[in-house]
């Protein structure tokens, strides 16, 4: 039972890994590529962090939690950097599929 | 069931980290390079874990843990670089 | 008690990220992190300018919660689109005006739609007013603002701001 909780959480988060990486490499402009890495890759390693809290938890030697101080950091950090990338994409003026708020670029960053 | 998956999981892994790998040299510009390398740390971490998993220990969770910070602070302070043309004002 | 405790939820926090780092509940590490979680704040104070209130916990609960399922849900969305042709995608650049006035609220809401439905928060305008929020694929931006501020805003409003 344990070992098909186990299997899945590391499938899923393999999966997911992959699929954030696909959309890396095959979406067309920076603004959409952003959104694999952020969402898909953030909760692919977390399922494999819970599945590593899981395992080493269930081997006798007591519960093992720090995976998910690991699991809290990437959660919180991930935006943060999605954020700050997608700010210095708009202040280099990267080419976009969408069209660009012009002025809520200018009005914001300024030069 | 799990000497199964665990190779498998690694494949997949691998495989994310060279699609991120053939991002970070095509570009074209600044931010792709720098988000492909602040995916290629979130999959060093996932290896990491798997590794951890396969050999049974919890050795590898520190190396895990340093990598997720370095590589936040990493991307922080190019991104800031990107923005500023400098990184400490 | 303000004095002495310049940030009542701060160190708990802390104290449990410490037990979580140790990742052990003996006494001797409870004491350790109660200790550091009372210490660091005092020597960080300047960076915490605001004392963070929650004046709702249940509906923060709650908002959790959500937040924690929705994240599963775009994850499958993304993945679908991912996977789907790329020629098809809308991307679009949506503003969603703010109400939220607390700093810690707004970043939280930033962070909430950048983990959520297909969003990224790309820019905070300067009087944070309103949050620049990029759609991976969207027919109806007024409909996703809408989305965003009755979904996400008005609970984070409830718990950071007094009514």
């Amino acid at each position: 039972m344990l070992d098909y909780l186990l299997s899945f959480l590391i499938l899923t988060g393999a999966i997911f890994t992959f699929i954030g990486s696909l959309g890396l490499a095959r979406l067309r402009d920076f603004y959409t590529r952003l959104h694999g890495p952020t969402k898909a890759t953030t909760l692919g390693v977390g399922s494999l962090l819970i599945a590593s809290a899981v395992f080493f938890s269930t081997r006798g030697e007591g519960i093992s939690l720090h995976e998910v101080l690991v699991t809290l950091f990437l959660f919180i950090t991930a935006p943060v950097s999605a954020h700050l990338l997608s700010k210095a994409a708009l202040h280099l003026r990267l080419k976009s599929l969408a069209a660009l708020p012009e002025e809520a670029v200018q009005k914001n960053i300024g030069d | 069931m799990l000497n199964v998956v665990i190779p498998i999981a690694f494949a997949l892994v691998v495989a994310a980290a060279a699609l991120n790998f053939w991002r970070l040299l095509r570009g074209p510009s600044a931010p792709d390079r720098i988000l492909a390398l602040d995916t290629l740390y979130v999959n060093a971490i996932a290896l990491l874990v798997l590794l951890g998993i396969h050999l049974g220990s919890a050795l590898y969770f520190e190396a895990a843990l340093l990598i997720a910070l370095m590589g936040f602070v990493g991307t922080v302070a190019l991104c800031k670089y990107l923005l500023r043309g400098d990184i400490i004002e | 008690m303000h004095r002495l405790l310049p940030h009542p939820i701060l160190a708990p926090a802390l104290a449990g990220i410490w037990l979580l780092l140790a990742n052990s509940l003996a006494p001797g590490q409870i004491v350790l992190g109660l200790l550091l979680g009372w210490a660091i704040p005092f020597f960080t104070l300047r960076f915490w300018p605001e004392a963070v209130r929650i004046y709702k916990p249940l509906t923060l609960l709650r908002f959790t919660a959500m937040v924690l399922l929705d994240i599963v849900r775009a994850n499958f969305t993304v993945a679908r689109l991912i996977l789907g042709n790329p020629q098809r995608l809308r991307p679009a650049f949506v503003i969603v005006p703010l109400e939220l006035r607390s700093e810690l609220a707004i970043s939280l809401l930033a962070n909430t739609i950048c983990l959520t439905p297909g969003t990224v928060s790309a820019l905070l305008a300067p009087d944070n007013k309103s949050l620049l929020v990029h759609a991976l694929n969207t027919t109806d931006p007024d409909a996703l603002a809408a989305t965003i501020k009755q979904r996400y805003e008005t609970p984070l409003k409830e718990v950071f701001e007094p009514c």
